[in-house]
């Protein structure tokens, strides 16, 4: 295992006894020699290196079900397996395969991409590690001491890698993008994307198309100008930025109040999906600045909480659809988007935060439907369009009043599942109303900047979730696996009719797909703060999740 | 970095600066009014910290520390590790602390009633010791009361009397959830028949922990029951006026702050 920590000295400077005399360097070239012959002799026994990640394998991820190779398991966002050794058959039978502690406090909200054998994680502060993905030990590790007034919102939170050729890439809390040597962990590159003591900050998992890693930007609590970014792979010069709130001369900037879209906020802090056949990035956008306080930036706010189509060679936009106007409630739109083609149509579904189910046209962006998913009140009626419309009670006062769903959303950032064997659209959801209040408050730079908070409600249930089966087509619950509290864990599915998610009393669940039924589970001893995936190594399939400090896989015995 | 320093020598940078107040009142909307309740006046589960005695924190220096670190073993999180808000600079903890000292009433606490006779209740007539425990003595059913002065408002602890099931039904996130699954009333009846009443300890999908009326702990896996039932209904009986009157509370409310000022 080789630990990776670079930052406090520049890596040239790293050695304290200076560089090797042109003596040992011939020594060291000796040495190096007598391995290569005898990795050579070895060649047999070696395990072979990975191939390179290709844009062609990313494309076709459903011919390597073995490896899991970007955010959400494909780039339709699905975050399906086509795996089905592990199936509702002998879910009953699994086991914990092995456990990785990053030995870190805060959430884990990684999801690891596999390749060949090697599992690619990353953690809190911005650390990262490659595991054997049969054992769980470490092959490298990487960390660098990040800066101590960064600005995070929510934890010191990294939800993933991208991999392309034979990198990783990660966005860090710092505002900076890296690319890391994937069989060392080495520093490749490093790119400041904005200056961080702003507010600016990464954390979700950039998404590797073509030639290209892009990432879209944290920071909705600190008045930030939100923006999607992609970097050439090979360098990281960064080749287009889309900014999320559009400047003077752009439409959409008439959607803005005097000089208020300069601090807009509207960040693009989940992974977005990608559509081949149109060559188009889909990418969901957070809250407004400041997120409970709607006077001073009157107007639509674009394109805050709105799903964008962006052409992934310019960034340029080709179309986007708002689903929560002039936000005061923090309702990000910040859950993955899924591409479905049903029915000959191309579509694009996502449960909002909002709490309303929404499918739209990928093709147009036109809406097909919107129908609610949980308890709502900010909505009674819907526009010409079909879109739920703000009602007259829902904007938050000084002392403040109740709306449903509460800040947190019917649902979060954890990913949602689709499944094409059900046909079924997976969240989890959450049953919580708040108190929403406002008060004036100054942007200051780099200070958090909410317009005041969110309480618990005198009127309000006791929180509950839920995971909540969905029938796109008609936008209704078709069943429902109840959690005791709400649950933070993302939901996947598999080609064996399985569901698998985690809860926030630490247990890792399998469920029958068609029915919701639990089948299995496992209790892990930490809080789920992460989605499932799953992998293959030497023909065994493994179901991996993030719980408390620790990674865990299962497998069948 | 400097107020870095200025930690270390104890002394609050910003103390008496009224921009500073006005921007800790900023701080104290997103990171502590959920607990603590707007203007600092208290909530359900965090103390009124107007009130200028306070139990963990006597100099800003220690308040510092405690925003920074939390209170373990109780919901007092460390700055920017709970679910609401974000982490704070060193210069924001100073200036929320500013704040705080703004708004602290500086007369001292009028005696709501006598706390002689509320101990004397608490341990007779009001059966409240059947249930509760204060300082070691006392039943187990109910949440100990040792603290509950410090930690609670006036009006809570009150409320939490006249009507146990409200409290019960309060909404928390995630840091403090178990505080809600705490105290709901679960009813089962076991394979064999038996019915087992009590407050749940903790509870998961599958499993749920609970205590009896006799103070019997029993551990149960949900679907080897017969049946389970869940209620916000709490198993303390409402206290209401006529069982006991506005000064006997006054008078257990006084012994509870006693205790919990110490």
């Amino acid at each position: 295992m080789r630990a990776r920590v670079d930052g406090m000295h520049n890596r040239r400077s790293r050695g304290c006894c200076g560089e090797p005399s042109p003596r040992s360097r011939a020594k060291i070239l000796q040495v190096l020699n007598f391995f290569c012959l005898a990795l050579v002799l070895l060649g047999t026994v070696a395990v072979q290196s990975p191939a390179q990640v290709t844009f062609e394998r990313l494309l076709n991820s459903a011919k390597e079900p073995q490896n899991w190779l970007t955010y959400s398991g494909d780039y339709a966002g699905r975050r399906f397996s086509p795996l089905d050794q592990v199936n509702t058959g002998n879910a009953r039978t699994l086991v914990a395969k092995w456990v990785y502690q990053t030995a870190a406090t805060g959430k884990l909200e990684t999801t690891p991409l596999v390749v060949d054998g090697i599992l690619y994680g990353t953690g809190q502060d911005d650390r990262a590690f490659a595991l054997d993905a049969r054992t769980g030990r470490p092959i490298w590790l990487y960390q660098r001491q990040l800066p101590n007034d960064i600005r995070p919102c929510c934890g010191r939170v990294n939800r993933g890698f991208a991999i392309l050729g034979d990198k990783v890439f990660l966005g860090r809390l710092d505002a900076h993008v890296i690319a890391l040597d994937a069989k060392t962990g080495s520093l490749i590159w490093d790119v400041a994307a904005f200056d961080y003591k702003l507010g600016y900050s990464f954390t979700a998992a950039p998404l590797a198309v073509k030639d290209l890693i892009v990432i879209g930007v944290s920071g909705g609590e600190y008045g930030i100008r939100g923006f999607i970014d992609a970097y050439d792979a090979a360098t990281g010069a960064r080749r287009w930025r889309f900014y999320t709130v559009p400047g003077p001369g752009e439409p959409g900037h008439e959607t803005w109040e005097g000089d208020s879209w300069k601090i807009g906020g509207a960040p693009a802090w989940i992974t977005g999906t990608y559509d081949a056949a149109t060559n188009q990035l889909f990418w969901p956008t957070g809250n407004p600045s400041p997120s409970n306080r709607g006077e001073g930036r009157a107007g639509d706010n674009l394109y805050s909480n709105s799903l964008l189509a962006l052409n992934a060679n310019t960034g340029k936009l080709n179309w986007y659809f708002q689903y929560t106007k002039h936000d005061e409630h923090d309702w990000d739109a910040t859950q993955v988007p899924v591409m479905m083609d049903i029915g000959g149509k191309h579509l694009i579904a996502q449960a909002n935060r909002n709490g309303f189910f929404y499918v739209i046209d990928r093709s147009t962006g036109k809406l097909v439907l919107a129908n609610a998913y949980g308890k709502i009140t900010w909505s009674d009626s819907k526009d010409a369009e079909g879109r739920p419309v703000a009602n007259k009670n829902a904007s938050p006062t000084l002392e403040g009043h109740t709306v449903c769903p509460g800040a947190i959303g019917a649902t979060n950032w954890m990913s949602p599942a689709f499944d094409p064997q059900t046909g079924l659209f997976y969240v989890t959801a959450r049953e919580q109303c708040d108190t929403f209040s406002t008060a004036p408050q100054p942007y200051e730079a780099g200070h958090a900047y909410y317009g005041s908070a969110y309480f618990p409600s005198d009127e309000a249930e006791p929180y509950v979730g839920a995971l909540r089966a969905i029938d796109p087509m008609s936008g209704k619950v078709k069943w429902e696996f109840p959690h005791v509290s709400p649950s933070w864990s993302g939901v996947l599915s598999t080609a064996g009719g399985l569901l698998f998610t985690g809860d926030a009393e630490g247990n890792f669940i399998a469920l029958d797909a068609r029915s919701g039924k639990a089948l299995w589970h496992f209790q892990m001893g930490g809080e789920v703060y992460a989605s499932p995936m799953a992998f293959a190594v030497d023909g065994k399939e493994y179901v991996a999740i993030a719980a408390g400090s620790a990674l865990y896989a299962f497998g069948l015995p | 970095m400097a107020a870095a320093a200025c930690a270390a020598d104890d002394r609050n940078p910003l103390a008496g600066d009224p921009k500073a107040a006005k921007a800790g009142e900023y701080e104290f909307r997103i990171n502590c009014a959920l607990c603590h309740g707007l203007g600092a006046r208290g909530g359900g589960r965090g103390p009124d910290l107007t009130r200028a005695h306070k139990r963990h924190a006597h100099s800003d220096a220690d308040m510092f520390q405690i925003i920074s670190n939390g209170i373990p073993g109780t919901a007092m999180p460390a700055n920017g590790t709970n679910a609401q808000g974000v982490g704070m600079t060193d210069d924001e903890i100073w200036e929320l602390i500013t704040y705080i000292r703004s708004v602290e009433v500086k007369a001292p606490l009028q005696p709501i009633g006598n706390a002689a006779h509320g101990k004397e209740l608490f341990y007779g007539d009001a059966n409240c010791s059947l249930c509760h425990m204060v300082n070691g003595k006392g039943g187990r059913l109910g949440p100990e009361l040792t603290a509950v002065g410090g930690a609670r408002t006036v009006e809570a602890i009150k409320e939490s009397v006249r009507n146990p099931s409200r409290r019960l039904a309060w909404g928390l996130t995630e840091p403090s959830k178990e505080f809600a699954q705490q105290y709901e009333t679960i009813t089962v009846v076991t394979a064999e028949g038996k019915e087992i009443k009590g407050v749940a300890l903790n509870e998961d999908h599958f499993t749920v922990q609970m205590m009896d009326t006799n103070e019997q702990i029993h551990l149960l896996e949900k679907d080897k029951l017969r049946s389970f039932k869940k209620s916000r209904e709490s198993m303390m009986p409402k206290y209401d006026a006529s069982v006991l009157s506005d000064k006997d509370l006054d008078d257990i409310v006084a012994y509870l702050l006693s205790i919990g000022a110490q």
